[in-house]
């Protein structure tokens, strides 16, 4: 799925001047990570490297239920549905159907691949709101060439008609970078032909697969900066028909981003295995030890549990945060990739100018604009095996091959 | 203005709702949510598809006073916004 969750969830908290809602403490959106097994093997999977290892001890619907069930009881308003690929799971319109019995704003992120029209169809009954859609590229060659599956590209678009007409609505989200970061004009003109009501361009974040991956995603600032106007005319021309969100890499910002509006503030993420994160990338902060929602509710976890206090508010902010007039805006930045480029989860972001580590970030922009062929990994079982348990800085990964499509 | 005979109504994918837990309306959408304040929720709750926005002006104007010129600015920017991004919808009634 795209890596892009936390910009793509925008929390509007005043229409008119409000009390800062967010402040009241309650969560407002529920990411559940259905499963990790997935057709489909992106490099830049915002699954956790060592995927491989929580494939086989997925919640069950009983454990899926309870757990929108006291999400609702504390105050979610959504909840998303993803993966590795939802539609795996037999049981989600079971699930979707608990969500909006509970109140809760049910979506799904999906690839697509293995959508049915009588699927789509009893998705819609089951009260699914909106159907984001994932594609890799504008062109079926290179679509299928980072998705590693053939077949997919024109699946997907069979996928977007069956969604829109079981009336739902339609969101497609592509993450951006290197490799098909110049065919943007392409991939809005094919999201506007599929009838997308929203388009969600957002730039692969670097944690997981796309950390290990980073010198075959990592864009040159000139396509950044181009495909920025691009984006932005398209956003003029098509306003009020198509939504777009454009987000760009962090490592081309002056400051980090407010990574999920501050850790423990508004979201939260249940994976395939129970465990209870912040972030769905924060299962690589390996110095931290995550609560699973089969051993507390998730309320106790919410409130009380070290993970979740660790990291909230700002009284934990280092220097050169802790006087920084920007801390409540950023919250000193992405913890996930504090420590995966720093090995400090509590240290500033290095995505900010002001870091003492932002020349581990200056360093990889200066290889990005460098012309040379590099390797990379897929994500599937069997390169989650073999990376996970070694340092997660990106190492010289094998030749890539896609895993046999079955 | 000829704009005001259209009648806005919420988009089906939007749903205006009660938060229990925080106690106040929202509107729910697929990527976030708005949390309301009074007027906002006054002004979304007769989004009804029938009455036209000059009708909307002339309710809000009669519930809670105020110079309905400026009142009328304050509603139309409100609708635009939600319009733009397609939480409301507003057909025109000549294409009908």
């Amino acid at each position: 799925m795209p890596s892009t969750h936390a910009a793509s969830t925008r929390l509007e908290k005043d229409a008119g001047k409000q009390p800062r809602a967010l402040d009241l403490g309650f969560p407002f959106s529920l990411l559940c990570e259905v499963t990790f097994r997935c057709p489909l093997q992106c490099p830049y999977c915002s699954n956790p490297l060592g995927f491989a290892h929580a494939l086989r001890d997925e919640l069950d619907t009983a454990e899926w239920i309870r757990v929108l069930e006291e999400a609702a009881g504390l105050g979610v308003l959504q909840a998303h549905f993803s993966g590795g690929e939802p539609l795996l799971r037999k049981d989600l319109p079971e699930m979707i159907a608990a969500a909006h019995r509970f109140g809760l704003y049910a979506n799904l992120s999906t690839g697509g691949t293995l959508l049915t029209s009588d699927l789509a169809h009893r998705l819609k009954e089951a009260g699914l709101g909106g159907f984001q859609l994932s594609i890799q590229d504008s062109r079926p060659e290179s679509a299928e060439w980072a998705a590693g599956m053939r077949g997919s590209f024109a699946k997907k678009g069979e996928a977007a008609r069956m969604a829109r007409d079981a009336g739902l609505t339609l969101g497609i989200n592509v993450v951006l970078h290197r490799q098909n970061l110049d065919r943007i004009e392409e991939i809005i003109a094919l999201a506007e032909s599929w009838g997308a009501e929203r388009l969600e361009l957002a730039n692969s974040q670097y944690n997981g697969w796309a950390l290990h991956n980073r010198r075959w995603l990592l864009p040159t600032r000139a396509q950044v900066e181009r495909a920025s106007e691009v984006a932005s005319l398209a956003q003029e021309r098509l306003r009020g028909k198509m939504e777009i969100l454009f987000v760009i890499p962090d490592y081309y910002a002056a400051y980090p981003k407010a990574c999920l509006h501050g850790w423990g503030r508004a979201f939260l993420t249940v994976s395939a295995d129970g465990m209870v994160l912040p972030c769905q990338a924060a299962r690589e902060i390996t110095s931290l030890s995550f609560p699973n929602v089969r051993e507390e509710n998730l309320r106790d976890i919410w409130f009380h549990s070290a993970a979740f206090r660790r990291f909230r508010g700002t009284d934990w902010l280092p220097e050169p945060c802790q006087s920084c007039p920007r801390k409540e805006i950023d919250f000193g930045g992405c913890r996930c990739q504090a420590f995966l480029l720093t090995g400090d989860a509590g240290a500033t972001d290095p995505a900010c100018l002001l870091s003492p580590h932002h020349h581990r970030i200056e360093e990889a922009l200066a290889e990005a604009e460098t012309r040379e062929t590099v390797s990379w990994s897929y994500r599937n079982p069997t390169e989650s095996k073999r990376l996970s348990g070694v340092p997660c800085h990106p190492s010289a990964p094998s030749r890539a091959e896609p895993e046999p499509t079955p | 203005m000829d704009a005001d005979l259209r009648a806005p109504r919420i988009a089906s994918k939007a749903s205006l709702r009660w938060d229990a837990v925080r106690q106040k309306p929202i509107l729910l959408y697929p990527e976030g949510v708005l949390i309301l304040n009074p007027s906002a929720e006054a002004i979304l709750s007769l989004c009804d598809g029938r009455r036209p926005v000059s009708e909307i002006v002339s309710e809000l104007a009669s519930r809670y006073g105020g110079d309905p010129v400026a009142l009328e600015t304050d509603v139309w920017n409100f609708l635009q916004e939600l319009l733009d991004r397609g939480l409301l919808l507003c057909p025109d009634p000549k294409e009908k």
